[in-house]
């Protein structure tokens, strides 16, 4: 076990410090970064926040802690936590068969992966709701049994599993190529079983990637609106996304009601992208020895 | 030596200045030939590919120019903000005064007093809200009263981001106001009912049409009578009917030049007369060829077979005060939608 990781370890090492040595052009690569991230990212999201102060705060509290805001917010937001945490488990699955196993048409399962990606989200949702749907192919089954997918909360969190699947697989698919099988043959050697392999060895060696994977899903769902729309059923205060609300806003013309909503999906997607970089760090300090 | 020279520059300022003048000519010939945007709501799409043929025939005809007309649909609520967000539309085309209003209140783009810059109300062509069941309407829906029994789902986009779906609601409220005893009070119990049993609320008029008629969700849509006829003739006469109730109100889709991209683009001449031209006997006939209603009544009486006969057609400024009023009412945050959904 000794070698490899070392080895890892000195290469891990060597890497993080070679730009800061090496590299010229520290400065200018930093200013370029600044204001490449200023004018691409920082400025249209200031543009929001001023926008949404268009009409002083009262407006801006008023909009935001309406019910209706509320209980869009807390489907947004745990939809998407719940499709992230379903696409990290089966996503993981998914790599892992990609990577490790070899069986026919494999390139062709690879390359379906990244569907989701290249699909207008207006038509996957088009195509999830005619299947989910009471009506549909599988919704026809799934009612029987007296479960209703399409036009539910359900139906959401099916759509935003969809859509933020390829990002899971994506970034678990390099680190697990990258994984020495050595590593698991030196486990098994020194007696661990399988599962012990597996939870002591091979998951603290992907916890950031898998992380990773799983803010990416998120953010992708918490934002998503095409493919949601069809089959939410939009019913306030059941089945209503937060930007559904924000059109609906933009419908009446209402901009700084539209934008408020905004920035609190902003400020909230910020502290949930903070806190998981954090819990990155945090694994990385605690798995990967830095 | 140097005269040689000189004769040669004359020759070349000679050239240079011919083909100037050809340049100039080529160009004068070129403003005659003029282009208009028009920017629409989605389902008029068919209506105005073929109207704007007519119409370029027309302008051709007429004053030996060239026009060409874009087109760009959507959402008509989306398609008034990308107007005022800076699309430059000659003319709109949309689904409701509202969001031409919006142009006036909201970007200053034309004056307040549009509407009554055309006749009818700017609405050169009218539609109404009428009831599209299944085939052979099995749960006997024959009136808005029906749409609010326990057993019956109906299917209507959400009058908050459908303009269009507006109507649908100002329609059934019209009908309750009408019936013996009829007020406010009872109309929203009527609508409240009615909503409660609408199983999913579609965005625009597209997904609701989607929900009923591929999913075959619901047993009633509530669509504008031009929508409900090409839905039966796009799926064949065999899988819906039409049912027309009592009382409807007249879906009025109004057309405005906007003042201030036209003077920018010099257009306003050909622009007016676009919209002038839907009034003519041949843009009614293009209209109600479309299955929108004509406001010619000659056309009308021509075309009268095609349409749903409602006994009572009553107008949002008879019964609702106009646009601004019913959208304060009845759509904005606290309005009388929302308290459907508590609130």
């Amino acid at each position: 076990m000794a070698t490899p990781v070392a080895a890892v370890e000195i290469n891990k090492r060597t890497r993080r410090l070679l730009p800061r040595r090496v590299l010229p052009g520290f400065g200018l690569t930093l200013g370029y970064t600044m204001v490449y991230l200023s004018l691409l990212v920082l400025i249209p999201l200031s543009a929001v926040f001023v926008r949404s102060l268009g009409s002083g705060w009262g407006h801006f509290w008023e909009v935001v802690t309406a019910p209706r805001v509320i209980a869009s917010l807390r489907l947004s937001f745990g939809a998407s936590l719940l499709a992230a945490l379903i696409n990290v488990v089966f996503g993981l699955i998914v790599a892992w068969v990609l990577v490790r196993n070899t069986f026919p048409f494999k390139r062709l399962v690879d390359a379906m992966v990244d569907l989701p990606f290249a699909l207008p989200t207006a038509v996957a949702g088009i195509a999830l709701t005619a299947l989910y749907a009471p009506t549909g192919w599988l919704g026809r089954w799934l009612q029987s049994l007296g479960l209703q997918v399409a036009f539910t909360p359900l139906g959401i969190v099916v759509a935003l599993t969809f859509i933020g699947l390829p990002f899971v697989v994506r970034t678990l698919q390099p680190v697990l190529e990258d994984l020495d099988r050595e590593v698991e043959q030196a486990a098994a050697t020194l007696g661990a079983s399988g599962l012990q392999a597996f939870a002591r060895v091979i998951l603290p060696a992907l916890w950031p990637a898998l992380l990773t994977g799983f803010a990416l899903a998120f953010a992708r769902a918490v934002g998503e609106y095409g493919s949601v729309i069809f089959i939410a059923g939009n019913m306030p205060m059941k089945s209503e996304i937060a930007p559904l609300l924000i059109v609906t806003k933009l419908e009446q013309y209402d901009y700084a009601g539209a934008t408020a909503i905004a920035v609190v999906m902003l400020v909230l997607s910020f502290a949930v992208m903070f806190g998981i970089n954090a819990l990155q760090h945090w694994a990385l300090s605690r798995h990967g020895g830095r | 030596m140097i005269d040689d020279r000189g004769r040669g520059l004359v020759r070349e300022y000679f050239w240079f200045a011919l083909v100037l003048l050809v340049l100039l000519m080529g160009s004068a010939a070129h403003a005659a030939a003029s282009t208009l945007l028009n920017v629409s709501y989605d389902p008029t799409r068919e209506f105005y590919d073929d109207y704007n043929k007519a119409f370029a025939a027309y302008w051709k005809g007429k004053t030996g120019d060239i026009v060409s007309v874009n087109q760009s649909h959507g959402g008509s609520g989306k398609q008034a903000r990308s107007v005022i967000e800076g699309l430059e539309a000659d003319v709109v085309t949309l689904a409701l005064a509202y969001d031409i209003d919006a142009l006036a209140a909201q970007g200053g783009l034309i004056p307040a007093g549009w509407q009554g810059r055309l006749p009818n109300n700017s609405a050169p062509y009218t539609s109404t809200i009428v009831f599209l069941v299944r085939k052979g309407n099995p749960k006997n829906i024959h009136d808005w009263g029906d749409l609010a029994r326990p057993a019956v789902s109906v299917i209507t986009p959400s009058p908050k981001t459908s303009g269009g779906a507006r109507w649908n609601y100002l329609a059934a409220w019209a009908w309750a106001l009408k019936q013996p005893g009829g007020n406010d009070a009872s109309a929203e119990g009527f609508v409240k009912k009615l909503y409660h049993n609408v199983p999913v609320l579609d965005s625009g008029a597209r997904g609701a049409t989607v929900t009923f008629v591929e999913r075959g969700i619901g047993d009633v849509l509530l669509a504008w009578e031009n929508e409900a006829i090409l839905a039966i003739k796009e799926s064949g006469p065999a899988r819906f009917d039409i049912v027309a109730p009592s009382v409807s109100i007249v879906a009025e889709p109004p057309v405005a030049v906007v003042d201030q991209n036209v003077d920018q683009h010099g257009t306003r001449k050909v622009a007016e007369e676009y919209l002038k031209y839907l009034y003519s006997r041949q843009g009614q006939e293009l209209a109600a060829k479309h299955f929108y209603r004509p406001r010619d009544p000659a056309v009308a009486a021509q075309y009268a077979a095609q349409f749903a006969n409602i006994p009572q057609l009553v107008t949002i400024d008879a019964v609702f005060g106009g646009w601004t009023r019913a959208q304060a009412t009845h759509f904005a945050d606290h309005g009388t939608f929302d308290k459907i959904y508590g609130q």
